[in-house]
């Protein structure tokens, strides 16, 4: 099935109790495949077309207040107007998923795949010091079981979690094998799981606000050490990463999401001439792999960073590396995808020469 | 074993659905499999073009720069798509609308006529199952007709499983052409 389909049926096996969407290439058929599964006759999941993207995303805050695992989808200029939104839950302390299939920008740009959101999904997005847990995934199977992995760290942290994919492994069809039919939680799982949610006292405690405003600048400085706290600990916890032939490599690639599949073939490419190459895929995009980026580096040539966009994962690596040794970017903006031979060759010119 | 895959042609020719079959049937056949479309508006009209991958083993990029079989059925998909056949490759074109022949003589060459051998079957619809008839036949991979079948079966709707057999003729035919 496409990645898109994916996630529609990985949501419904996951009890995701509501997704609220509004249409956007290239991730509509996430809202079509929920429309035609019906799950609302089969798990009671809500499945609901919004009058926009701001609307979808409000819904979210509201679901997710009273403790509903729920979520949106959107492609790149749909999560921008969501950003208000997005920054209202990290401050309100909310557990969300949010899709993101990457098209290229700025503007309304393309509906050609990208990764130029990267930015934008990492480093905060919205207004105020917050981020969210981003999941990169590079293959359909990925965006199944992201939808699981997303919901579950997202309420493990209570923070909105995103899947930053793109117009790639959205429209691409695989082989995957979906997980079991989970029961939706009830009321009082709910309750029990999430005590800090807006689902009515029934007389039994205090009153729970969730809120986002706090006016006294010195409870506002406490808000936010405990979420800075909270990131540092998904920081040490939570990064995730996958490594190719990196031990014997002289030069390593680092991409993500589907772009790390295209390096792959250009490692192979470059191993078939002799040039030993490596890939480092990180998975979270933040928590940014640093350790395994640094480790992986030792006693290389030199990093290429190969992505959709003009240079933004770069940064991070850079960051981690502390440039050490040589960090070049290659990219390809506006939609266009860079073939395997061609990173193979920017490889080969930017290092071997 | 893995073959790279691309079809290319004019939107609405059946490209996308034919390279869909073509996966499903591979999954059939329990190999792993990639399909990648041109998405967005060249669907509806245009030029339309999807990879597909069928492997043994994990598959790497769904984008690539040459491949192992090209089906062309227009002048523009030719053009584009020909020089980038691998060296000892295939490369299926419909002789129809074609102006001006490839020039390769390093890869196999079928030029077929799909179009007039659909016609004779009397349904224009059956168009690219022709074709796929003819992929399968010069394909060195040689996918068994009922794992075919099989992946005819999940990629077609229900209500139109009566035109099963329908595919399964215009398959054949398409299989005389190589």
């Amino acid at each position: 099935m496409k990645g898109n389909e994916a996630i529609a049926h990985a949501a419904i096996r996951y009890g995701c109790d509501g997704y609220f969407g509004y249409p956007i290439t290239p991730q509509s058929e996430v809202l079509e495949t929920l429309e035609a599964l019906m799950p609302w006759e089969t798990t009671g999941m809500t499945v609901l077309q919004a009058e926009s993207e701001v609307a979808a995303i409000n819904m979210v805050y509201g679901g997710a207040a009273s403790g509903k695992a729920v979520m949106t989808s959107s492609s790149s200029p749909g999560i921008s107007l969501k950003q208000e939104g997005i920054s209202y839950m990290a401050g309100a302390e909310l557990p969300a998923l949010i899709l993101n299939v990457m098209r290229g920008g700025p503007g309304l740009g393309t509906i050609q795949p990208s990764q130029a959101d990267y930015f934008q999904a990492t480093k905060g997005g919205g207004h105020g010091d917050y981020h969210l847990i981003v999941l990169a995934p590079s293959s359909v199977q990925e965006m199944v079981d992201f939808v699981a992995l997303g919901f579950d760290l997202s309420f493990k942290y209570r923070t909105p979690a995103m899947i930053l994919a793109d117009g790639i492994v959205g429209q691409m069809m695989e082989k995957v094998v979906l997980p079991g039919q989970r029961p939706r939680r009830t009321e009082e799982q709910v309750r029990e799981q999430c005590p800090w949610t807006a689902n009515g006292r029934k007389g039994m405690r205090r009153r729970n606000v969730i809120t986002s405003l706090e006016l006294e600048s010195s409870r506002m400085e406490e808000i936010n050490n405990r979420l800075q706290a909270r990131y540092a600990e998904i920081c040490a916890n939570e990064p995730r990463w996958e490594e190719l032939g990196v031990e014997d490599a002289d030069y390593l690639i680092v991409a993500f999401g589907s772009v790390a599949r295209i390096c792959a073939k250009a490692a192979q490419l470059s191993r078939d001439k002799g040039v030993k190459v490596g890939i480092l895929r990180p998975i979270t995009l933040w928590p940014f792999p640093e350790e395994a980026v640094r480790k992986a580096a030792q006693g290389k040539k030199g990093i290429l960073c190969v992505e959709l966009n003009a240079g933004q994962m770069i940064e991070d690596v850079r960051l981690a590396v502390h440039d050490a040794l040589p960090v070049k970017h290659y990219g390809r903006l506006g939609g266009i995808i860079p073939s395997p031979q061609e990173v193979a060759d920017v490889l080969e010119r930017e290092f071997v020469k | 074993m893995t073959q790279e895959i691309i079809i290319a042609g004019f939107g609405g020719q059946g490209v996308l659905s034919m390279g869909k079959i073509l996966a499903y049937s591979g999954l059939m056949d329990d190999k792993e499999v990639t399909w990648m479309p041109s998405y967005g508006p060249e669907q509806r009209g245009g030029t339309a073009n999807v990879t597909v991958i069928l492997s043994d083993e994990r598959i790497s990029s769904p984008v690539l720069d040459s491949y192992d079989i090209v089906v062309a059925l227009n002048q523009q998909s030719l053009d584009k798509f020909s020089p980038r056949v691998k060296k000892g490759g295939i490369l299926i074109y419909d002789v129809n609308g074609i102006h001006k022949r490839p020039e390769r003589d390093d890869v196999t060459v079928y030029p077929v006529d799909a179009m007039g051998a659909t016609l004779e079957l009397g349904n224009s619809k059956a168009y690219n199952m022709v074709v796929m008839g003819a992929l399968l036949e010069a394909m060195p991979y040689k996918l068994p007709m009922e794992n075919v079948m099989k992946g005819l079966r999940k990629s077609i709707p229900e209500r139109h499983h009566n035109l099963l057999p329908l595919n399964e003729q215009a398959i054949e035919k398409g299989r005389t052409l190589i």
